[in-house]
């Protein structure tokens, strides 16, 4: 396997969260059902986490040493199958099998089927408490291992979101790094519409968190935040990235209809042209 | 209780609890301490009710392993999840409603559909929680859990076969719920009985009625089999304690023997023990099942005596099932 290449090169990162992009398109368009939006808003933060900022290897995904991702808002398991696969944990054809039978990348993503996984998630809510947990143990065996979860907006509307908010605060679990994907639509409709978040960043601080405001398009700005989030110490960090849903697809961009359709093979065409990858 | 009682605690033995009448709780508290002394890796969790579920101990022996939660299940199933995959074997403990009930589905989603290595251990299972009523006493707790893929229900008799059910599930790997009891209960267990996943304890076969209890009940169960001995009634008995795996084997072997089984249990009759024995049978080896339990209903405040009384769940309701069935 070749080895994975890291670097906080913006240009190079950039690149990476393209090809995220693109492979995310290509499988949802094979597989005719999934989530578009949420997987296409988060790519840049992905990719600067496998790409960059988390210590992992792709041929040894249970390395003691790795930083663990938890994906809590599962149903953009596409993006973490891309990034997956873009890094080296398996054959970018797996791709392909997306939501087929048989095939180890489920709709939503299971730890048993899948190297690279660290635990099934797909109920929304559930995977800060997790990320807690494993904090803590790291911390009980002194490791120096971190912990990034990944939340979409619409899912901290889940009181187990801010129970688990509480316990990484109460135990100064500053090796958990959560992100939101902050944006702002989910199934129903616009956040605001469906169940008000707002103040997102107040309620966080108020739970006890150093919170990171950032665009989570801009690379700089998650490059700096991933890296400052490290430096803080004692209490958790939380970087809440504003983003478009179905970013990088002008067509899908802001639209609350994507959150679970597929591009037909006409809006591939058209997603692929607008990312540069011409011709296929 | 009856004679056997005093024939079994003439052979006590203070360090593994034979012979010695306490509550399953207090045998759970004493048994992590011990396993926190030996093994590294325990940790444990509790949903503020650590003087109740006795997990005190522990935290005051060993603090830095013991994490409060707070009054937050779902979030103390999750967090026992995280604990499990960096290799800590997390026991999370708080009362069986709220651990089984208030965090059933990050049971169902982190902790089972990963097959993570947590152990529930709930306390205040049934009626026998008492004076606190029907909003504090978990009637539903083993068919919630015994539902799930992947996890092992187990429910143990008495301080004795408690200690080993807890040193046994921290060495097996994978999801496991065992509920134990608020109120102190009398010894059982003989003092050469070894607790194994998915082993009934025989305590004598029957050629009648076999009954088949758990928890509590199993004393409830031996003391009508003497009373049922004077009637001649000829009935065996066993300890189902494991529900999940059931232990076909040995009722096959009962069912084959007796006509009559009935299951005793302090849960709904619905989902249980009653419900697992009634479905394995009617599929193997139809024989007639009557189920001793709650029947579909909550339960309310009262001395515990007085609520098994109540609700039907004494030795002589077992006594008149099994002579009107007959």
């Amino acid at each position: 396997m070749a080895e994975l290449i890291k670097s906080s090169d913006i240009g190079f990162l950039k690149e990476q969260a393209r090809k995220i992009r693109i492979a995310i398109l290509k499988m949802l368009t094979e597989a005719g059902s999934g989530h578009t939006g949420g997987s296409l808003s988060s790519a840049d933060v992905v990719a600067a986490l496998y790409f960059y900022k988390m210590k992992h290897m792709p041929d040894e995904p249970k390395w003691e040493l790795r930083d663990r991702f938890i994906l809590s808002k599962g149903h953009a398991a596409p993006l973490l199958y891309a990034a997956l696969a873009l890094t080296g944990y398996f054959d970018v054809s797996l791709l392909n099998t997306l939501r087929k039978f048989n095939s180890p990348l489920q709709g939503h993503p299971s730890s048993k089927l899948l190297q690279g996984v660290e635990v099934s998630t797909g109920s929304l809510g559930q995977g800060l408490s997790i990320s807690n947990g494993m904090a803590l143990g790291l911390k009980l065996s002194n490791s120096n291992s971190r912990v990034y979860c990944l939340l979409g907006d619409g899912e901290i509307q889940e009181g187990q979101v801010w129970e688990a908010a509480m316990t990484a605060s109460h135990y100064s679990l500053d090796n958990v790094c959560a992100i939101v994907d902050l944006n702002d639509l989910q199934i129903d409709g616009r956040c605001s519409d469906v169940m008000k978040i707002d103040p997102v960043a107040k309620k966080w601080a108020a739970f006890g968190w150093h919170v990171f405001e950032i665009d989570g398009h801009k690379m700089e700005e998650i490059v700096e935040a991933l890296d400052s989030a490290e430096r803080i110490k004692i209490k958790p960090s939380v970087i809440l990235a504003k983003t478009i849903k179905g970013k990088g697809v002008s067509i899908f961009e802001n639209k609350v209809e994507y959150h679970g359709i597929t591009p037909t093979a006409e809006e591939l065409k058209i997603a692929l042209k607008e990312l540069g990858e011409d011709g296929q | 209780m009856g004679s056997r009682t005093q024939e079994v605690s003439e052979k006590t033995d203070k360090k593994n609890f034979s012979g010695i009448a306490m509550a399953t709780r207090d045998a759970y508290g004493e048994a992590l301490a011990e396993l926190g002394k030996t093994n590294d890796d325990i940790v444990v969790l509790d949903a503020d009710l650590s003087g109740s579920t006795k997990t005190r101990k522990f935290s005051q022996l060993f603090p830095k392993r013991f994490f409060n939660i707070g009054i937050s299940e779902q979030d103390m199933a999750g967090t026992a999840g995280g604990l499990s995959l960096t290799g800590k074997i997390p026991f999370a403990s708080t009362f069986a409603i709220f651990e089984t009930g208030r965090a059933w589905e990050q049971i169902r989603q982190t902790v089972c559909y990963s097959n993570l290595n947590v152990k529930l251990v709930a306390t205040h299972g049934g009626l026998t929680v008492g004076e606190d009523g029907a909003s504090h006493q978990s009637l539903e707790d083993l068919a919630l859990m015994r539902v799930l893929p992947n996890m092992t229900v187990i429910v143990p008799a008495d301080g004795f076969e408690t200690k080993q059910v807890i040193d046994t599930v921290a060495e097996y790997k994978g999801p496991v719920y065992v509920r134990l009891g608020r109120s102190k209960v009398p010894p059982v267990m003989p003092a050469d009985y070894i607790f194994k996943i998915g082993k009934a304890h025989v305590f004598n076969a029957g050629t009648d009625v076999t009954l088949i209890a758990n928890g509590i009940m199993v004393s409830a169960a031996l003391e009508a089999r003497d009373i049922l001995k004077d009637k001649g009634i000829d009935a065996g008995v066993i300890n189902m304690s494991t529900i999940k795996p059931l232990d076909t084997e040995a009722l096959l072997e009962a069912a084959s023997k007796t006509r009559l089984i009935v299951t005793a249990e302090e849960h709904s009759i619905i989902g249980g023990l009653g419900g697992a024995v009634a479905e394995f049978l009617s599929e193997n080896h139809p024989v007639k099942v009557m189920r001793i339990g709650v029947r579909d209903s909550f339960g309310c405040s009262g001395k515990p005596s007085e609520l098994l009384k109540f609700f039907g769940l004494t030795s002589d309701d077992i006594v008149k099932i099994v002579v009107n069935s007959l």
